[in-house]
């Protein structure tokens, strides 16, 4: 048995097949390298007498706000993800189904969106004080105090509420894939629901809190629209006035660099911290532990505190909005060109994920083929880019784009006499580029742990079988993966088309996105003519949340007959496979 | 599931980017790049598109304009850039992605005081960053000086101070009484806000309308957009709430912010952008820079529009641009040094 398994290795890693996967992924961490390098170039023309200015007056307190930020709305996601994931896993109470995908509404919400629309909403001549003020009978704006949203605090919940499901979707699968039969045990040993919830469902979610709260927190670090715009100074902001009030480009990338050591620095921290755990998924027959049936008004408390969420990070805002864009529409009609720009967000962002699926399940394959501690070296560097702002990575992106792009002008016209102008960048490619070297973190991240829960013995089977390493990866791997594949998709499709920095400095010529045409109005400060766009923009973002809702609870069916309690739903969004294969699901026995 | 989907959003996608190249190589064309909203620059093109017959191709970016031209290089397809914010405007120049223009149509359009003087830039309009006040007040004239009275404590509503539109304000009070009066100046301003300075100008006319504060600064066009009910009911509402007062700075005149525009270096349509920047100048075009977008003209004989003119008689800070312009990092520092924002 043991030498079958050595020869089946020698057979994987041999033949210079790993050396392929590695060349292969080493480009595409190239890729999101070059931006970077060019940073460090832009950061090393010397940035004059920024630094003891930068020292004495802006890091003290950007680097203050910045760390009550992440710790707010790392506590708060935290908090809510994990809760509500043990929550809907957990127990059983009426609408739970439903609950059950729609905490993951939010995401279709861009921050920057949620913060005009509260920032409207909560005005002293808002909906809400306007009508507690008619409520209480009082007429003076004045008479009546109000929190402001435009405040830490205000910054912190609206982030928080907006950025949760990261957290809520990571988490929510590693209590229904993992820890099902670890939960029973520690229920028949006596331990109170309560109790099994901190002692034993927390710990072994730790890996998958850190992996959506990371992701959280860059967005929040990353975030400029609603920072800047409800008077948050972080780090991000400061990054942005360097360069644009004092021209200091230089400057700002050394900023932005500084910052990104911090955020690999922290994440290395985290990984290290758990070094000596390892987190293996034991069941070949993943399942949820049996929840517990809510009834009365302790149903009734569950479907408030689920529903608490959904309102404040979607509903709330998302109906303001529609509302504003439907009275826009009354006043002024359709702006014509948003059908347009509703097919160009969907364009641009379908081959940008499909770009990124693709190269984020290479850069994670060759890690998983290759033993060297290269594979998974390169995997890390392909999801550096997610720690960087969006616009300090366009900028950094430039560079060497545009001097490719020329270079193959001029072979163009040198070699073929043909004249091409500027192919990259005048075609998009360069936005997908940015994305793509944005948000390959997220896909990556979700093949990796696609990856992880299948068993080393079905590469060997399959090798075994006469298989190539590739033939393997997509005859065997990529199928039973597809799943993960699909919730890795869902998040990078509506990240490419909720962002806003790198696309407007890298498009094309007469192409507008809905997140450009908003913000031109936001900017301007026309924001009831962003308002349909806002809108389009929640409603687009909604259909992949939708489209693998429908195909889980269609898939529910199907398994529910044959595997008790696998909540399908799991094995579709969450970044996390059971080892069994489902296409070929297994019985009870 | 993906497949298919992704399959027919690939011919989608595909289709519209043939559709983007087509444009892009049609003849007779020229390339805009602005940082002037798409919503501001529109009716601008629409009116050359249809007077010259060259189509205008546009991509609004917002901040890195200068940067991306520079990384294209010598193939970059910008002919015309347009900036707002006089530091912008000079920043082009700084980065090299400007080129001069010898026009006597440009020279005669646009005073002196308000283009470079080599030709690698020109002013198309003016915005005064003007002082929005609380009916209640019954003002009749304000200083920007004024904003640090005892009796405005916690009165006071502005945008962030790192916004162009605050620091080339900063810097020209730089310019008239040096660096340490401006900041006891702006010192003076922070300790009478009432809020965080955040937001957009028209966030203070609301605010006001609010209770929250009772007098800020805004631009001029805003009170236009505002009034005119182009924006609908609601900010009819804000914009009637409130007194609009041209301040002075140091008896001197109003502080003027400029949008305006240069000839890209490597203008591959290098004609047609001449055309287009000696049109924008054109009374035709400024017209529409007056009455669309309720900015002040630069032409001298273009009218201002009623409700802009119904403002007052605006008396221009006459200290030169670039004396401005130079005092903009120093502005800035001083946003930070004194906290404004924090």
């Amino acid at each position: 048995m043991s030498s079958g398994q050595d020869k089946a290795k020698a057979g994987i890693f041999g033949e210079g097949g790993d050396r392929r996967w590695l060349i292969a992924s080493s480009c595409v961490a190239l890729l999101v390298l070059a931006p970077l390098v060019s940073l460090i170039l832009i950061a090393g023309r010397g940035s004059g007498d920024l630094w003891p200015h930068i020292l004495a007056y802006v890091l003290p307190q950007a680097l203050r706000d910045t760390a009550i930020l992440l710790l707010g709305v790392g506590v708060v996601v935290v908090t809510l993800g994990a809760g509500l994931a043990w929550l809907v896993t957990a127990y059983e109470f009426p609408g739970r189904r439903i609950f059950d995908w729609a905490l993951l509404l939010p995401l279709a919400t861009p921050t920057y969106i949620v913060a005009y629309a509260y920032l409207d909403l909560m005005h002293p001549i808002g909906p809400v004080q306007t009508g507690l003020r008619a409520l209480l009978g009082l007429t003076d704006p004045r008479a009546l105090w109000f929190p402001d949203v435009r405040t830490m605090t205000g910054c912190i919940l609206l982030l928080s509420f907006v950025l949760y499901p990261y957290v809520y979707l990571s988490t929510r699968a590693m209590f229904l894939m993992q820890a099902g039969s670890l939960l029973e045990a520690a229920r028949t040993l006596g331990a109170s629901r309560t109790r099994v919830f901190f002692r034993v469902a927390l710990p072994l979610a730790r890996p998958a809190i850190a992996v959506g709260a990371s992701l959280a927190l860059m967005e929040a670090l990353n975030d400029i629209g609603a920072s800047e715009f409800l008077g948050v100074q972080t780090l991000s902001v400061s990054i942005y006035s360097t360069w644009i009030n004092r021209s200091n480009l230089p400057g700002a990338a050394q900023i932005a660099l500084a910052m990104l050591a911090v955020v690999v620095a922290l994440v290395l921290l985290e990984r290290w911290a758990r070094r000596r755990q390892r987190y293996v998924s034991q069941a070949q027959r993943a399942r949820r532990a049996a929840p517990l049936q809510l009834t009365g008004w302790r149903a009734g408390l569950a479907i408030a505190i689920v529903s608490t969420p959904i309102f404040i990070g979607f509903i709330l805002p998302a109906g303001h909005v529609a509302h504003e864009a439907f009275k826009r529409v009354r006043f002024a009609g359709f702006s014509p060109q948003i059908g347009q720009e509703i097919l160009n967000t969907i364009a641009i962002a379908s081959v940008a994920t499909v770009v990124a699926m693709a190269l984020g399940f290479l850069v994670a394959s060759a890690a998983r083929l290759s033993r060297a501690p290269m594979g998974g070296a390169l995997l890390r560097v392909s999801s550096l880019g997610y720690a960087a702002p969006g616009t300090v990575l366009a900028i950094g992106l430039m560079t060497p784009l545009f001097a490719l792009d020329n270079i193959i002008a001029d072979s163009a016209e040198r070699f073929f006499g043909i004249s091409l102008g500027l192919l990259i960048s005048g075609s998009g490619a360069a936005l997908v580029y940015a994305y793509v070297a944005r948000f390959l973190a997220i896909s990556a991240g979700g093949v990796e742990s696609g990856l992880a829960k299948l068993s080393p013995s079905l590469d060997q089977a399959a090798r075994v079988l006469g298989q190539s390493a590739g033939g393997a990866m997509r005859r065997v791997q990529l199928p039973l993966i597809r799943p993960a594949l699909g919730g890795a998709a869902l998040l990078v499709f509506v990240d490419c088309m909720k962002e806003l920095p790198a696309t407007l400095l890298l498009r094309p010529l007469n192409f507008e996105t809905l997140a450009t045409h908003l913000y031109g109005e936001a900017a301007r400060g026309t924001y009831e003519d962003g308002a349909v766009a806002a809108t389009c923009i929640v409603l687009v973002g909604l259909v992949p949340v939708m489209m693998l809702a429908r195909l889980s609870r269609r898939r529910a069916f199907a398994w529910d007959k044959s595997v008790e309690g696998v909540d399908p739903m799991a094995r579709d969004l969450l970044l996390v496979e059971p080892a069994g294969a489902p296409d070929k699901p297994r019985g009870k026995a | 599931m993906f497949p298919v989907r992704f399959r027919s959003t690939l011919l989608l996608a595909g289709a519209a980017f043939a559709g983007l190249a087509a444009q892009a190589s049609a003849q007779q064309a020229v390339n805009l790049y602005t940082t002037r909203e798409p919503g501001l620059v529109r009716p601008l093109i629409e009116a050359f598109e249809k007077k010259s017959g060259v189509k205008v191709n546009t991509v609004f970016v917002k901040e890195g304009l200068a940067e991306r031209v520079a990384a294209e290089g010598a193939r970059s397809p910008a002919d015309v850039l347009m900036e707002v914010d006089m530091g912008k405007l000079v920043d082009l120049v700084n980065r090299g992605v400007a080129q001069p223009v010898k026009s006597a149509a440009l020279e005669a359009a646009v005073p002196a005081n308000l283009r470079d003087p080599e030709g690698r830039w020109f002013a198309l309009s003016m915005r005064a960053r003007v002082v929005y006040a609380s009916r209640a007040l019954g003002l009749k004239s304000i200083t920007y000086e004024d904003f640090t009275k005892p009796e405005y404590k916690g009165r006071v509503c502005v945008r962030s101070g790192q916004h162009p539109y605050n620091t080339a304000l900063i810097a020209a009070v730089i310019a008239h009484h040096g660096v340490e009066k401006a900041e006891v100046w702006l010192r003076g301003v922070k300790a009478n806000l009432a809020r965080k300075a955040s937001g957009g100008d028209r966030e203070v006319a609301r605010d006001i309308l609010g209770g929250i504060c009772q007098i800020g600064l805004g631009n001029s066009y805003y009170v236009g957009l505002m009034r005119s009910g182009t924006g609908g009911p609601d900010q009819k509402k804000w914009g009637d709430a409130i007194d609009v007062l041209l301040p002075t700075l140091a008896g001197a005149g109003t502080h003027v912010n400029i949008s305006g525009a240069a000839l890209a270096r490597n203008a591959p349509n290098r004609e047609n952008a001449v055309k287009l920047l000696e049109w924008l100048a054109s009374d035709e075009a400024q017209a529409i820079y007056a009455e669309g977008n309720f900015e002040y003209p630069i032409a001298r004989n273009a009218k201002i529009t009623p409700i802009i003119a119904a403002l007052g008689e605006l008396k221009v800070d006459p200290l030169p641009i670039a004396d401005i312009v130079r005092n903009r990092k120093q502005a800035s520092e001083l946003v930070d040094k004194v906290g404004f924002d924090n």
